[in-house]
């Protein structure tokens, strides 16, 4: 895997010169791919990694699995579509196995997103059935540990 | 009661390692960003834990051979092979051993006693030259130089040696410095210790960790040195395997032989479980080595740049993961810079001064942490530099 994209995705907030330091490459070629991956579309945002928990009144979580009924043509991908375009979806994803569409969505209250998957949701022409998981805690959040302490466990030993 | 008349003269002589007072006060403070740490932030990877977990279920809990599990000799001796060329016999030749640390001790007590001199270059790992008074013999200390890389000269052994010399400590790629030393370099001292008939002990602990493709040599490669080598290496530093404790030595089965009838009285064997892992790691783990020592590569290159462009002078280290900047332009003493960054940035650091005398003006800086860690360490010792300079105008 490319070296510049991994770091970019562990650590957003890297500066182009401590990426050149790490990479041992000058700056402006950082820049340049940088640049490059942001129009080609390969990097598409930057975020921080929120530990929602540590957040009062942040709201809930929930995973929800679909069953859709493939359009000819089309397949999946026009109601894929048509659902990211909620805003309470925070992601979308197409799977192999016993469902099609895994989505995660965001509420405020858990009652919140049930409507939505009632009245939203299952509503749409297409949605053969819907499964939803409810989040109760996050231990891990794109890769890094929100359990762990921050003492990494080694001693004092030259 | 007196207890000083009670205690061997040798260990009263030795000094209690200095390191320990400044180690005292970090463990007192909360929130310190470390840098001091001297093994892997990885852990040893699943494959082997794995192999260590299933000899426990399978209950393979009993000693094993003194001289270590025939299996992982043999694992041992190819490893040698495989990376530098160099056949040892794995049933004479080997001996498994708890962690390099041991195999240091015995094979210093098996080769010199009162009245042998032992060279011992410095900055180096801290037990060299506490071991060598406890077999009784004499440590001579050699400094090794900046200029010249942190490397060891013939004319720096020439220098040093007198009718009792023995032997020579090898501490390479070196622990604090980075330094290596290269084939030319040591085919320029085999010269001189085969001229003057000394033994070699070479502590190739970090020889998996070399950048910039350098790979390491290890001098028992050099023609006429082997059969004056007892080579000593482990797996703490490579598969990041340091609480298993398990190291090895290879060497003239003369020599081992030896080291095995002292490790058969002071240890018995090597911990079980642990040689069952080792198997595994060696059979199976050049990827992890790999892997680890392409991500200690990027934050070496990441420190030494850092700490360059802040000022602070940095010899590119070649080897383990050290990295072992220059601290004299701060007119400070390299405890006084470490005791200050501590209170004020809580960033910790080892003071050179503890790598021997010579380290006096340098700082010992670990760059075995994740890259963001060492980000956030860069950012408060520029801060602390900076804060010293307007101290110094104001």
């Amino acid at each position: 895997m490319d070296k510049l994209l991994q770091l970019l995705s562990e650590n957003s907030s890297y500066s182009t010169e401590q990426l050149s330091m790490m990479l041992g490459e000058p700056e402006d070629y950082i820049k340049a791919q940088i640049a490059e991956y942001e129009n080609s579309g390969v990097i598409r945002g930057y975020q921080a990694v929120v530990d929602w928990d540590e957040v009062p009144d942040s709201g809930v979580m929930a995973i929800i699995e679909l069953k859709v009924a493939p359009q000819l043509q089309k397949g999946f991908d026009e109601i894929a579509d048509r659902i990211q375009a909620y805003d309470e979806v925070e992601s979308v994803y197409l799977m192999a196995g016993s469902y099609d569409l895994l989505l995660t969505v965001k509420g405020a209250t858990i009652q919140e997103i049930s409507s939505f998957v009632a009245k939203r949701l299952a509503a749409m022409e297409g949605i053969l059935s819907t499964a939803t998981h409810f989040m109760l805690k996050r231990y891990k959040e794109k890769g890094v540990s929100l359990t762990e302490g921050k003492n990494d466990g080694r001693e004092m030993i030259v | 009661m007196d207890y000083n008349d009670k205690l061997a003269q040798s260990i009263r002589s030795v000094k209690p390692s200095g390191i320990r007072r400044f180690f005292d006060i970090v463990n007192e403070m909360d929130h310190v960003i470390s840098l001091s740490v001297g093994e892997p932030d990885f852990r040893t990877p699943w494959h082997v834990r794995q192999a260590g977990i299933a000899s426990l279920e399978q209950g393979k809990t009993w000693y094993t051979p003194n001289r270590g599990f025939k299996e992982l000799c043999k694992e041992i001796t190819n490893f040698y092979k495989r990376k530098y060329n160099l056949t040892y016999d794995p049933l004479n030749e080997c001996v498994v051993t708890v962690g390099g640390s041991e195999a240091i001790d015995i094979a210093l007590r098996c080769m010199v006693s009162r009245g042998d001199e032992v060279l011992i270059p410095q900055p180096s790992f801290v037990c060299y030259e506490p071991l060598t008074v406890m077999a009784g013999a004499t440590p001579v200390l050699i400094e090794t130089k900046v200029e010249n890389d942190f490397r060891l000269t013939p004319e720096q052994i020439e220098e040093n040696i007198t009718p009792d010399t023995k032997l020579l400590i090898l501490p390479y790629p070196n622990n604090p410095t980075g330094g290596i030393m290269e084939r030319a370099d040591l085919e320029a001292i085999a010269k001189v210790i085969v001229k003057h008939d000394l033994m070699v002990l070479s502590d190739e602990i970090y020889s998996e960790l070399t950048y910039g493709g350098k790979r390491h040599v290890s001098v028992a490669e050099i023609e006429g040195m082997k059969e004056r080598t007892v080579v000593i290496n482990g797996f703490s530093k490579a598969y990041a395997m340091t609480g298993w404790r398990l190291g090895y030595a290879l060497g003239p089965s003369e020599i081992i032989s030896m080291m095995v009838k002292l490790h058969q009285f002071c240890i018995m064997s090597a911990p079980t479980t642990a040689q069952y892992a080792a198997i595994e790691a060696l059979r199976n783990g050049d990827s992890d080595i790999e892997a680890m020592r392409n991500e200690y590569d990027m934050r070496r290159r990441f420190v030494v740049a850092s700490l360059n462009a802040m000022g602070l002078s940095c010899f590119n280290p070649e080897g383990a993961f050290y990295c072992f900047p220059c601290i004299k332009s701060t007119g400070l003493s390299s405890e006084e810079f470490c005791t200050r960054l501590l209170q004020s940035k809580h960033v910790a650091l080892v003071p050179g001064s503890a790598f021997g005398e010579c380290g006096e003006g340098y700082v010992r800086l670990s760059y075995s942490y994740s890259i963001k860690h060492l980000t956030r360490a860069m950012e408060l010792i520029r801060e602390f530099l900076k804060e010293l300079k307007d101290e110094d105008n104001s």
